[in-house]
């Protein structure tokens, strides 16, 4: 979850993505016609056992099931070991699950050609890979069982990791049988289970590994890692984003007790000790002076009246900027004279301020590199790792932890932190553990923000109140712009949403257009990245245009997916409305709002109940149903669904990082404020059955609340909310 | 100059100077992962540690404000606490780094004030950020942990 791409917009543009990569390693050896996952694996040690990269079975018959992807929260670990083991036929009591390493050819994430976790896509990339991976490793067993038995294979049957043959009432366990088994060729195409025969699969039984750990201190973490002769690092940066150093003074620093080193890197001045505390008090100690002539000095009151005046058509748009169409269709002069609507939103920057600051630890010794830490997108920390140290990406190694939450933070195409960490560890050397450990300050500070952006909509309706014209500017800040998997169009990331939404695709006449414009703070995706914005104007312009056609939202939307054929909108909408009791009145106190949107190829719909207390609203029930195909683990659908609302809720009510003179003003928990529990809302999540593949779950729970909450407020007092987040101060 | 601590019911010799936040003795010298750094200010509770069974945040007390008092990390949960099988239980954690700090904020509770409500669970819990939101079942779980037979003598106690 939490990054990249949308896997349907990756899987047009796979092929030239996967070849922007690779010729950003071997250039010209492309030309030979291997794969860039195996250009970039080249030096990768690989050693797998009889049934593959993604399952290994102990002599005690312990099945230990392989992830290529992340966990930082959003319980893949759990979904992805169950699809194993269901065609594996395991006893899932004692499934295990452990992190693969990083080796792109083999652990490739498919719909992004390189090995990565995001765009909601751990379950829905994997789907078919581990079916395949357990259903072949079953089948070696039953061959062995088969051979042994002198029985029919097709008479064999396996459950909870024993192998039975009712005729001959013989069986065995996996571990009876590994030695046979593991010398039998595995199956190119296994059968596959029908669905229908799924035991384990959407059962109540598919529960986290990993809560115990979490529940006792003892799961691994980047922060966590210990080893013998580590020092511990800590970066002076700049104020303000492009400054660089211009002189420092490491005098001081170097007094204070525990401070070994100190060094310039690009990104600042690094101070090294042997502990934690000794690395802060040394960076208090340094006097660094920054040379600011390239720097951002713009503060967040200019940009956003200067995007609001560009969007408006009022001044000069800035050099190079132009408008790009991202949706156009029909005429809009032959609109018809209808009422008009027109509607301005703004969105700040926002923080994604992870429970774990961002940190690493890295060993470089010649050309060998080392890396321990929470990897999201590992083939590009190998890359940018490698260009550091001169080294084969493939041969830089990566023991992949826990990560204490990304949200699309640690899925960085420069690998901010981590080359940081490898800066540092160069200039250590002698393969020595440098643990770089960036504070809460270091980490609001620094950037990588959910970009700020503002709407303008203008939209006729006709004589029932339905739109026949839709026009719709956008201004913000390209995710893509230098990321070496740039856009061959338009920036989808910045408008995906609005682009595609069924309210255009029941709407005539459309004109939609897109302006980035270039800012020195660096911006990144945030948990559903376009959708953080554009579910939000959608969905609360949807209720406002149903106010004024005198229609119920939820009428005015079923209205408009039939015209647009969203035949997964609406039902999705009609669950979610059934089951929050839609046609009858609220609670005493509390208004409902509703709000549906689809991201990752999964539609959520919502209904909250909301008050206001001293003008700021509080959400109570949230009543969810999401359509996600699919669901392997249910209780983690709803995990992510409690989660993602509340991510979104937090930055509703309050998410905003501003610039003062291009200074970032938030700093830590005390001014960037947070969702804490007693405001946090009891979410209820219904699955709409389905029968098709897997779809995302980490990211589509987190855009739909915050129009909801908009729409009670506009059904409460008729207010419309013009402006994120909601409360102001 | 050694300093004696008493964490988890043991002594513990350590060399940091006074000024050093109790959070960084605990992981760096002591090797205890349970506490985490989050904020560094006492914002958002992952470091949350018992001091004499009263719940701080070990990032902002200096270690010479800890000597002499009894320090308990989860850790001293043992592993089978009534908050850690609910925990469980409920699948509470998500990335589970603020956990740490959630179940000694808990335990704290529980300890003080065996069967919670609402408001009580609120005020005890407000201290302690959860970015993944994992809120309602840390509430659920308390809640359920809160009927279950006490835990056997343990130093949240």
């Amino acid at each position: 979850m939490n990054a990249p791409v949308n896997p349907q917009a990756l899987k047009a543009g796979t092929s030239r993505r996967e070849l922007m990569i690779g010729a950003t390693v071997v250039g010209g050896a492309l030309l030979v016609g291997c794969s860039p996952g195996d250009l970039l694996s080249i030096g990768a040690k690989e050693d797998f056992g009889a049934f593959g990269p993604f399952v290994k079975i102990a002599p005690d018959g312990a099945v230990t099931v392989i992830s290529k992807h992340i966990e930082f929260g959003q319980g893949n670990h759990a979904g992805l070991a169950a699809i194993l083991a269901e065609e594996l036929d395991a006893d899932w009591d004692r499934v295990k699950v452990e992190q693969a390493p990083a080796i792109a050819k083999v652990y490739a994430n498919l719909g992004m050609g390189v090995q990565g976790t995001g765009g909601s896509s751990a379950i829905s990339n994997s789907w078919m890979q581990l079916r395949n991976a357990g259903a072949a490793a079953r089948a070696m067993f039953v061959e062995a069982a088969a051979n042994k038995w002198s029985a029919p294979a097709g008479e064999i049957t396996v459950k909870d990791s024993v192998v039975s043959h009712a005729k001959s009432g013989k069986t065995a366990t996996f571990a009876e049988l590994l030695p046979d088994a593991a010398k039998v060729t595995p199956p190119k195409t296994p059968t596959l289970k029908d669905p229908k025969a799924f035991t384990l699969i959407g059962s109540d039984r598919v529960k986290r590994k990993d809560s115990l750990a979490k529940s006792t201190g003892t799961a691994k973490f980047t922060q966590d890692v210990h080893m013998p002769n580590m020092l511990v690092a800590m970066v002076a940066h700049a104020p303000r984003f492009g400054a660089t150093v211009a002189s420092f003074d490491a005098t001081e620093a170097k007094k204070v007790k525990g401070v070994v080193e100190v060094y310039q890197i690009p990104t600042g001045v690094a101070v090294v000790a042997d502990n934690t505390y000794a690395a802060k008090k040394g960076r208090e100690a340094l006097k660094v002076t920054w040379n600011e002539d390239n720097a951002e000095k713009r503060g967040t009151d200019k940009l956003a009246a200067d995007y609001a005046d560009w969007a408006a058509g009022k001044g000069p748009l800035p050099e190079k900027a132009k408008w790009e169409s991202f949706e156009a269709k029909g005429d809009l002069a032959k609109a018809g004279s209808g009422q008009v609507f027109e509607a301005t939103y703004d969105f700040p920057y926002l923080a994604h301020a992870t429970m774990e600051p961002m940190n690493c630890v890295a060993q470089v010794s010649g050309g060998k590199a080392r890396l321990t830490f929470g990897s999201q997108i590992p083939t590009v920390d190998q890359l940018n790792t490698a260009k550091i140290v001169g080294m084969l990406p493939g041969a830089v190694e990566i023991e992949t932890l826990f990560a204490g939450g990304s949200f699309g933070r640690r899925a960085n195409f420069q690998s901010d932190y981590v080359a940081e960490c490898v800066q540092i560890a160069k200039k250590v050397g002698k393969d020595r553990p440098v643990k770089l450990v960036w504070t809460r300050e270091d980490d609001m500070t620094a950037g990588y923000f959910r970009p700020m952006v503002h709407h303008r909509l203008k939209i006729v309706t006709d004589k029932d109140g339905y739109p026949t014209a839709w026009t719709h500017k956008v201004v913000t800040q390209s995710i893509m712009k230098g990321s070496p998997m740039p856009s061959k169009g338009i920036d989808e990331t910045a408008v995906e949403g609005a682009k595609g939404s069924p309210y255009l695709k029941a709407t005539p006449n459309v004109d939609g257009q897109l302006m980035l414009t270039d800012v020195g703070a660096p911006v990144l995706w945030w948990r559903s990245v376009g959708a953080t914005h554009t579910a939000f104007v959608m969905e609360h312009t949807i209720d406002q245009l149903a106010k004024k056609a005198g229609k119920d939202p939820v009428a005015y939307r079923l209205e408009m997916y039939k015209r647009a054929g969203a035949d997964r909108h609406a039902a999705a909408l009609q669950l979610a409305a059934d089951k929050a009791g839609w046609t009858s009145p609220a609670p005493a106190g509390w208004t409902r709002g509703v709000a549906v949107h689809e991201s990752f190829g999964s539609v959520v719909a919502q209904v909250a109940e909301v008050k206001l207390v001293d003008g700021t609203p509080k959400v109570g029930r949230v009543v969810t149903a999401i359509d996600c195909g699919t669901a392997i683990a249910k209780d983690q659908v709803a995990a992510q669904v409690e989660g993602g609302t509340c991510y979104g809720l937090s930055a509703a009510l309050f998410g905003k990082v501003t610039l003062k003179d291009g200074a970032v003003e938030q700093t830590n928990f005390d001014t960037y404020r947070v969702l804490r529990n007693s405001e946090a809302p009891t979410v209820e999540t219904y699955i709409v059955p389905s029968g098709n593949a897997p779809s995302g779950v980490g990211e589509p729970g987190t855009p739909v609340i915050a129009p909801a909450v908009a729409n009670a407020i506009l059904a409460m007092n008729g207010q419309a909310t013009k402006s994120l987040p909601f409360v102001k101060a | 100059m050694a300093t004696m601590l008493d964490v988890n019911g043991k002594q513990v010799s350590v060399n940091a100077d006074p000024d050093t936040p109790l959070l960084w003795v605990l992981r760096d010298e002591v090797g205890l992962t349970g506490p985490k750094f989050g904020c560094g200010i006492a914002q958002c509770g992952a470091c949350t540690v018992l001091a004499d069974g009263s719940p701080v945040r070990s990032c902002s007390v200096p270690v010479s404000a800890a000597v002499g008092m009894k320090i308990a990390t989860v850790e001293s949960l043992g592993g089978s606490h009534p908050l850690q099988q609910a925990w469980v239980k409920h699948d509470v954690p998500q990335c589970g780094y603020c956990q740490s700090g959630q179940l000694m904020s808990a335990a704290a509770l529980l300890a003080h004030n065996p069967h919670p409500s609402d408001a009580d669970i609120d005020a005890a819990m407000d201290g302690n950020i959860c970015r993944c939101g994992t809120y309602q079942r840390i509430r659920a779980a308390i809640k359920d942990a809160a009927t279950m037979p006490a835990a056997p003598a343990s130093t949240a106690a």
